[in-house]
């Protein structure tokens, strides 16, 4: 059992889970990371909470099971959150990839057996599938966005046309009928 | 592709070590597209007299600021040391307790230190030790003053532009230091320098011309209170028949033009229509609209003292004009703060007005006794009270509701009971939000002090984060799919915010879920609610009685 990477992660998830939230709060400024870290109220701090339950449920996923509707209902919100703020593309999805640096360092001693390293290439995959979901809920978050302010100018001009008495709607009965 | 940086660059970027801290004052501004609003209009600036418009890119170099414009800016500010004392109280008292820090939503939702109450407040406060203090002039950088520049400018416009003026910090200051009212004075000082956004200067020139914040002239306003007479008359086969510029009427009725024109509020205003009906056949209320006091909004609230003062003293004017007992207001935020903290020393007391009382239960409204202005959300919780509505909370039972306590009327005002006791009595599903997310705590929709325009969304969203955040946590727990909230701006704001971050929770005024549950002598059936959907059950007693 102790040969198996899959086991070894499950037994050190804490550790790992804790060091990638630390990494995660620290592509902030430094004041902002130590409130996210300290700040344990979820609506008091929903940056944090989010983060840290997305990423507990997202880590248990790579290492047993990679189901896409579970990986998307806890990664969705973190990135949600990335994609409003100021980061780049890369930066606001890149953190998943940190997970493969945090399991190298945590697991040194034990990747030395090479039973164990074997298991590595699939958990590096599964981020790499991660990551990719990442990119894919990232994209629909800015369009999202896109799509708000569309349509703010869109009602804009509409409402403006509206009130300049330029707009005439198609009558219950179809064009070309009374009222119409 | 020639904006992305090379693979290697991009792999050396990469280090898992944090950033080094650097100090705030050495850390640049960098004015984020989707953060900032557009530049003023110039023509709306020179409507109402301000000075130094001009067109300017906020993101270019060269902002085409006068010549003298550190000048302006430290006559202005000492100018506004010695007319206002909480200013220099302000500036002077706070010792950096960093209560207010994580307190506001900008900061929670941007996660940009400078948005932390305490520092933004500190963008002035450094100006104000280099140029007003004696410590400051003798030691500089290392008393925390600095020289005014194009940057330290540039930093002020960008920040005081992300503060929504909510207050939430102050409740948590333990001095009490109210930072709306410092970002309120360092607007008023770049106002001097035409550095206003135009989602505020076009809609305070539009309100001081036509008298409502979208420029709407008195037969368009009327016209369109028409189609709601008509798309009630559909829904309900009631006739109304709302009066308009009544001379003698007893109440002048001003709500914010955003219910007059904007989706969801339209529904409210709808509602505000069908009570008055109610209380006028019933009761024999008289109540007149007016199509020139057709703005309960205040964005010289947003702009300065001067200019609030201007568009609020505007529906006094109507009202003397009208010779009206006392003026009702409608759903709406900020009016309400100018009306309860300003209104008073601006313009008031409005001696002309009478002390209001309700006229159907005879209460008087003792906090309303000098600006003479009731909030609708007592005057009909007074109605409630006494039993003077008919009332079937189950036309409601297809919506489970929560209750956002607008800015304002809640920390402004202490306005925490009437709107829920209103809706406990209109809807049989209310479920609040934690109590750290509401009443004197709430917080804010992102969208306040005239953020509210389309370019600026990330920072709405990022702003709205902590409210979407409660409003997820009742819809998941409890079901929730309607958010309440007795302010104008909440309703045009939230759709977006619910819309981005909670999917499937609509957004309503109070009054349009009082309408929906009123029984009006004369209705028929309505089987649909405000919004013509069908109401679940009361569609099936239709096709029963039409089988019948």
């Amino acid at each position: 059992m102790k040969d198996n990477l899959v086991s070894i992660l499950k037994t050190k998830k804490s550790t790992i889970v804790k060091k990638w939230f630390e990494l995660v709060v620290n592509s902030y400024p430094p004041d902002t990371a130590s409130f996210l870290k300290g700040q344990k109220d979820q609506f008091a701090n929903p940056v944090g909470h989010t983060t840290k339950k997305g990423l507990e449920a997202v880590f248990d996923e790579v290492v047993s099971g990679m189901d896409r509707d579970t990986i998307v209902a806890f990664l969705d919100p973190i990135i949600r959150i990335r994609a409003v703020q100021d980061f780049t593309p890369s930066q606001a999805v890149g953190f998943i990839l940190d997970l493969k640096f945090v399991i190298r360092e945590k697991l040194k001693k034990e990747l030395k057996s090479a039973p164990v390293q074997a298991g590595l290439a699939e958990i590096d995959a599964n981020i790499d599938r991660l990551c990719l979901i990442g990119f894919d809920i990232f994209v629909i978050c800015r369009e999202a966005i896109y799509q708000l302010k569309v349509s703010t100018e869109r009602d804009k001009i509409y409402k403006a046309f509206s009130r300049a008495g330029l707009v005439t709607e198609i009558s219950e009965n179809g064009p070309g009928s009374p009222g119409a | 592709m020639s904006d992305l940086s090379k693979s290697d660059e991009y792999y050396s970027a990469i280090d898992h070590k944090p950033p080094k801290p650097t100090g705030w004052m050495d850390t640049p501004v960098n004015l984020r597209k989707g953060i900032y609003c557009h530049s003023a209009n110039p023509k709306s600036l020179d409507y109402v007299g301000m000075p130094n418009a001009r067109k300017f890119d906020p993101t270019a170099e060269d902002w085409l600021l006068p010549d003298n414009w550190q000048e302006i800016i430290h006559k202005g500010f000492k100018e506004r040391l010695d007319k206002f004392r909480s200013l220099k109280v302000f500036m002077d008292i706070c010792v950096r307790c960093g209560a207010c820090a994580d307190k506001c939503h900008y900061y929670i939702g941007t996660g940009d230190p400078k948005n932390m109450p305490v520092l933004r407040a500190e963008l002035l406060r450094s100006v104000y030790r280099n140029d007003f203090t004696k410590l400051g002039k003798i030691l500089g950088k290392v008393n925390g003053a600095r020289p005014m520049t194009l940057d330290v400018l540039k930093e002020w416009w960008y920040y005081l532009f992300q503060c929504s003026q909510c207050r939430r910090c102050s409740v948590f200051c333990p001095y009490g230091i109210d930072t709306a009212e410092i970002t309120l004075l360092g607007r008023e000082l770049l106002n001097l320098l035409g550095l206003n956004i135009d989602w505020i200067a076009t809609p305070v020139a539009n309100c001081y011309r036509t008298g409502n914040h979208l420029g709407i002239q008195p037969h368009a306003f009327k016209d369109m209170l028409d189609f709601f007479v008509e798309d009630i008359e559909e829904m309900s086969s009631l006739q109304l028949e709302p009066q308009f510029n009544k001379k003698g009427a007893d109440i002048l009725f001003i709500t914010p033009s955003g219910d007059v024109f904007a989706d969801p509020g339209t529904y409210s205003c709808m509602g505000y229509l069908m009570l008055f009906h109610y209380l006028k056949e019933k009761y024999g209320l008289d109540v007149t609209w007016s199509t020139y006091g057709s703005e309960g909004g205040n964005f010289g609230f947003f702009t300065s003292h001067e200019m609030m003062k201007r568009l609020n003293s505007k529906m006094y004017m109507e009202a003397k004009r009208l010779g009206v007992k006392w003026i009702l207001g409608g759903e709406c935020g900020h009016m309400w703060r100018v009306i309860h903290q300003y209104m008073d020393t601006m313009n008031g007391p409005a001696d002309f007005l009478e002390e209001p009382v309700n006229p159907i239960t005879g209460t008087k409204f003792e906090n309303a006794k000098s600006t003479k202005m009731v909030h609708i959300i007592e005057f009909t919780a007074d109605l409630i009270k006494h039993g003077k509505l008919d009332l079937d909370p189950s036309r409601n039972d297809h919506l489970s509701v929560t209750f956002h306590d607008s800015c304002n009327p809640s920390r402004g005002m202490g306005m925490f009971e009437e709107p829920r006791y209103v809706i406990k009595n209109v809807c049989n599903n209310f479920y609040d939000m934690p109590a750290n997310t509401i009443r004197e705590q709430t917080f804010c929709c992102g969208s306040g002090a005239g953020l509210n325009a389309g370019e600026d969304m990330e920072l709405r969203m990022a702003g709205g984060l902590p409210r979407a955040n409660a409003v997820k946590h009742v819809h998941e727990k409890h079901g929730v799919n309607m958010l309440a909230n007795i302010c104008a701006v909440d309703r045009a704001a939230l759709p977006d915010l619910m819309n981005y971050w909670v999917p499937g929770v609509d957004v309503t005024g109070v009054h349009e879920l009082v309408a929906n549950a009123l029984v009006i002598p004369g209705q028929n059936s309505r089987p649909t609610d405000m919004r013509g959907e069908d109401i679940p059950g009361l569609e099936l007693e239709e096709e029963e009685d039409t089988d019948e």
